[in-house]
């Protein structure tokens, strides 16, 4: 039998900690910090490559993924020395996808050419509103006009591009977003993330909401209502879900998040990293020091824990059931030994929240809202 | 042994919060009886829901050495009291064994419901009493007029009445001179057989079952055997002790003393609170009357949330049955919840602080359902039932007729909320008894239904009058109404631990209020909820609990596993913690609040 990677994939993350300023309401491993020595970062980054890779020889890449942070603040030579580096250790798939988060202002927009050129065939901007108030509202540091900009050059600098967008905002009425993801649809992306804003505990909106303020958030009504409206609009336009909040033209889907989704192989490094690698038989997760200058100073240093049969099932339903493919559960039962109790399939079957087809189990339009409750009900205890 | 004329017992008794764990505290700072860097605010409020809720929950005594402005050495026993009214069967069990009180009036508030009923006590204890003014340090502090209060409303003399600020010290002194001064001795021969009365009992987690105990006439020393003459268990004394308010072990007590012994004593029946310790050879042969026991009012199923801590349960609840011999219990099965205890309780302070020691002390998590009083339901064959649970009501055609429990309330109120209080008093099927005013302030009696009172009429009393009311109640027997079962269905499934007893007038009304506050308490599930009060087969009131909409995370990469995993680990031990009715989760805490209504 073969290991999951094998047909989920085997994807490449790296973490760059670092932006110019840190937005209002982002719970990511972001810092803004005034001096960052680059070739030092390159060189941590190069000694873990090259650790991993000595871990997983022979091994075919599908994709390597720059995240952030953000990563447009990296130097292109950093970025094309880490690829090079990542080419003399690995088989990469005729189709490797090479993904780097960019944010849309100008000056990063400025080395969209030099990314280019050290092999990043994809780029995801995160554009987050379409216009000025709402970005300002957002903590941004560009201009709708940027964004635009950002995005014709993108097209035509690589062969595939995303934009993100964040909705269900502060006094966001339906007939709003249906005219602000109308004008995106327009822009023609090949992809798109379309986030409801969530209020993340420890961020600048978590404390204000906390402290009774950052009204006009919609009520669960009216997100259900614009997440419906994001599902039909994105279908006309050609870009449907393929997941909760990702959109794409067929063949255009993130394959470095489908490694995520469907339980494949990925190697983290950078500060804040997870990563999950089958070695000799076991399923392993891996952790690093969110710190970056403590995960500077010792890159190779990191939690490694041995995941269950049954922890493994556990992420590839909660992973896989985010996907409109769904999970399978012949491999649920074959690969980690677990079969859901058929009183809740039943049950959420006759809630008309799922659908079975043959061993392919997934949620309908109807229970995509409600994917935590059914997660609560399906997996085992 | 200490000279009887050197003894004083008392009491501390009060309204609640007029200030007598605080007039304690200063009493043994003053007399040095603990340490200054042992000394703590309500010191003797040793229980942590005690000291979370700021209140008095188990009395408590203390042994204090005073030498007196006339330069002779003096024990001083104090025992401090609860206020709530919940708490009244441990002022009056305190007061049996002193034989004077300290009467505690906040000079700020004056004469309130409690302080009323604590003189009664106190004079049916044949106490002497000593009024203290408290919280003079106040600025609203009024000592003129509450002196009058207490002699026009109460009828004692208060010209003597102590002014003190148990915050600061004042007047301290003064108390105790007029304890040694005012209050009497004790009788007792040392040389009679040894009678003593066992005032309190309880589990210590080390040393086992304490009790407390009075000398009434001869001595107890250590190694001695002795007799409970109620129930006639014999053990061998292991210790004799004091409270200061530490434990300090001592051989020997002698009449008029307060202390406590220990005897590796192993059945918790054979400690009644009331009862006689003689010597087992040559004991006393007159008993003492003994108190007359504390019947619980009101009643509710207490249940483990994980049915495999049933005996765990069973244990603690046996332990604080010891502690505190008003609260009864026996085991109750119900369908839907398992194996539990049907528990019988003072009041529904007393119920709270009985289910938070189990889930704190135990460490049991528990589900409480609706709460009861006992109704006397009469069969056509003239069999009369105690019904303790509207769960087990009989098949209608065969009752003849129903009676409940009546009280007698007691409330003073300033003026300008007696309407407001008339009014509430009215709502709950109250009788108006009596009304007088004392100053600006009236004194309503009312007769009323106890299970109108028990859930919340106290809080409702509470936020009418801004707080300014008081209240106290007594028991006053039973009277045949017009009393039905109210069954809730929650998604067509009766719900057992739901059902309550209800005037047929009042149905609608408590209906509406309940299916109302279930659909709030009840999470919203994957599918709408109807949620409905019938009696018998008609449904008479409805809501619904419409289906969750939107429970999805936005973003979810390969870094957020692993925190999405253990995130939905917490919500499904959250889960665990509701039972299940049916297809819906029911969260633990709702088969009480449901009950307590808004108006
Ligand atoms: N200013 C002032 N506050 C006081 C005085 N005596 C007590 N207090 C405060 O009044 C509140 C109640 O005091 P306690 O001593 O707990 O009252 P209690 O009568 O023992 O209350 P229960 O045991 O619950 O009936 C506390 O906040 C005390 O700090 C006083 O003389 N002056
Ligand atoms: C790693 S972040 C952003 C990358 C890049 N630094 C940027 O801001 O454009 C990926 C995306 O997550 C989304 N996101 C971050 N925090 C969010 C939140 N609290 N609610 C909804 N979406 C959020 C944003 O759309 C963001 O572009
Ligand atoms: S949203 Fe992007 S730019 Fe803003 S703080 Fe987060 S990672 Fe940085
Ligand atoms: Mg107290």
């Amino acid at each position: 039998m073969p290991e999951n990677w094998q047909e989920a994939g085997f994807g490449l993350y790296l973490h760059w900690p670092f932006c110019a300023a840190k937005c209002p309401y982002c719970d990511f491993n972001s810092h803004v910090s005034s001096s960052i020595d680059q070739d030092a970062w390159q060189a941590a980054y190069l000694s873990e490559i090259d650790r991993y890779a000595a871990l997983t020889p022979g091994r075919v890449l599908d994709s390597v993924y720059f995240g952030g942070g953000t990563p447009s603040l990296m130097r292109p030579d950093v970025v094309s020395a880490l690829l090079d580096r990542v080419a003399s250790h690995w088989t990469l798939a005729n189709d490797v996808e090479i993904t780097l988060e960019a944010n849309p202002t100008s000056i990063e927009a400025a080395n969209f050419a030099g990314y280019r050129a050290g092999g990043v065939n994809r780029v995801s901007i995160g554009v987050q509103a379409l216009n000025d108030e709402d970005l300002r509202r957002l903590g941004r540091m560009h201009s709708m006009e940027e964004a635009k900009q950002a995005l014709i050059l993108a097209k035509t600098t690589f062969e595939r591009v995303n934009f993100d967008l964040i909705y269900a905002r502060q006094d966001q009425s339906l007939d709003a977003w249906r005219a602000e993801l109308t004008q995106a649809l327009a822009m023609e992306p090949d992809h798109l993330s379309l986030y409801q804003l969530t209020i993340e505990p420890g961020t600048a909106f978590g404390d204000r909401f906390a402290a009774g303020g950052l009204h006009g958030l919609p009520g669960d009504d009216l997100s259900v209502d614009q997440f419906f409206l994001t599902q039909e609009l994105c279908e006309k336009a050609g870009l449907p879900a393929y997941e909760v909040s990702n959109h794409a033209k067929p063949g255009q889907e993130s394959r470095h998040n489908l490694v995520y989704w469907r339980g494949g192989d990925w190697i983290g490094i950078g500060p804040g990293a997870h990563g999950r690698l089958t070695l000799g038989g076991s399923r392993i997760g891996t952790e690093t020091e969110l710190n970056p200058l403590k995960w500077l100073a010792n890159p190779a240093q990191n939690i490694r824990e041995t995941l269950a049969l049954d922890e493994q099932a556990t992420e590839y339903l909660l992973m896989g059931l985010r996907l409109q493919e769904g999970i399978d559960l012949l491999r649920l039962r074959t690969r980690y030994g677990v079969t859901l109790k058929d009183s809740k399939i039943k049950d959420l079957l006759e809630l008309s929240l799922i659908e079975i087809e043959g061993d392919i189990l997934k949620t309908s339009r109807e229970g995509r809202p409600v994917l935590n409750a059914i997660l609560r009900e399906l997996v085992p205890d | 042994m200490t000279d009887l004329k050197h003894i004083r017992n008392f009491s501390i008794v009060a309204h609640i919060d007029h200030g007598k764990s605080t007039l304690a505290d200063r009493l043994i700072q003053e007399t040095g009886t603990v340490k200054e860097r042992d000394m703590q605010a309500q010191l003797l409020d040793s229980m942590d829901i005690e000291r979370e809720r700021g209140i008095t929950i188990k009395a408590n005594t203390v042994r204090i050495d005073y030498t007196a402005d006339n330069g002779e050495a003096y024990v001083l026993n104090l025992i401090d009291t609860p206020g709530h009214v919940d708490f009244a069967y441990e002022v009056s069990r305190s007061m049996r064994a002193v034989e004077g009180s300290l009467l505690v009036v906040d000079s700020t508030q004056g004469v309130e419901a409690q302080t009323l009923a604590n003189v009664y006590q106190a004079i049916d204890a044949d106490h002497e009493i000593v009024p203290v003014l408290n919280k003079i340090d106040l600025p609203a502090s009024d000592c003129d007029r509450v002196a009058e209060q207490i002699e026009d409303v109460i009828g004692i003399d208060a010209t003597g009445a102590i002014q003190v600020s148990a915050k600061t010290g004042q007047g301290i002194h003064e108390t105790l001179e007029a304890i040694v001064n005012e209050l009497p001795a004790p009788q007792g021969d040392p040389d009679a057989p040894l009678k003593a009365m066992l005032v309190d009992s309880w589990y210590d987690a080390y040393l086992g079952v304490i009790v407390l105990i009075r000398v009434i006439d001869g001595k107890l020393k250590k190694g001695e055997r002795i007799r409970m003459m109620h129930t006639d268990a014999v053990y061998p004394v292991d210790r004799i002790g004091v409270f200061r308010p530490q434990m300090e072990m001592i051989d020997e007590l002698g009449p008029g003393e307060i202390g406590f012994l220990t005897a590796s004593i192993k059945q918790v029946r054979d400690t009644r609170v009331g009862d006689t310790v003689t010597h087992e050879k040559k004991g006393t042969t007159d008993a003492l009357p003994g108190f007359k026991p504390a019947q619980p009012v009101v009643f509710c199923g207490l249940f483990p949330v994980d049915n495999a801590e049933f005996e765990d349960l069973r244990d603690s609840i046996e332990k604080l049955a010891l502690n505190d011999a008003s609260f009864s219990s026996e085991m109750e099965t119900s369908a839907a919840l398992g194996f539990g205890f049907r528990c019988g309780f003072l009041g529904l302070l007393h119920l709270e602080v009985i289910r938070d020691r189990i889930e704190r002390e135990y460490n049991i998590e528990l589900i409480t359902t609706a709460p009861s009083v006992i109704y006397h339901v009469y069969m056509k064959d003239g069999e009369k039932i105690e019904l303790h649970n509207p769960a087990d009501m009989p098949d209608l055609s065969k009752v003849d007729h129903l009676e409940e429990p009546r009280i007698k309330a007691t409330i003073l109120v300033p003026d300008e909320y007696l309407g407001d209080v008339l009014k509430l008093c009215q709502d709950r099927r109250g009788i108006q008894i009596d009304l007088t005013y004392a100053g600006s302030r009236a004194m309503v009696v009312y007769d009323l239904p106890l299970n109108e009172v028990v859930f919340d009429f106290y809080d409702r009393l509470k936020s009418v009058t801004k707080g300014y009311a008081s209240f106290d109640y007594q028991m006053e027997g039973y009277r045949e109404d017009n009393l039905v079962k109210m069954s809730i269905l929650v998604n067509d499934e009766p719900v057992d631990a739901l059902s309550t007893m209800v005037h047929r007038d009042r149905a609608e009304m408590r209906g509406r209020a309940m299916v109302e506050k279930l659909k709030d308490l009840i999470p919203r599930h994957m599918f709408k909820i109807p949620i409905q009060a019938a009696i018998g087969g008609k449904v008479i009131a409805r809501e619904t609990l419409s289906a969750m909409r939107k429970d999805v995370t936005a973003k979810c990469y390969g870094g957020d596993a692993t925190r999405k995993k253990k995130l939905l680990e917490k919500q499904k031990a959250g889960k665990k913690k509701m039972r299940q009715f049916g297809k819906v989760d029911i969260p633990q805490e709702a088969f009480i609040s449901a009950l307590k209504m808004d108006s």
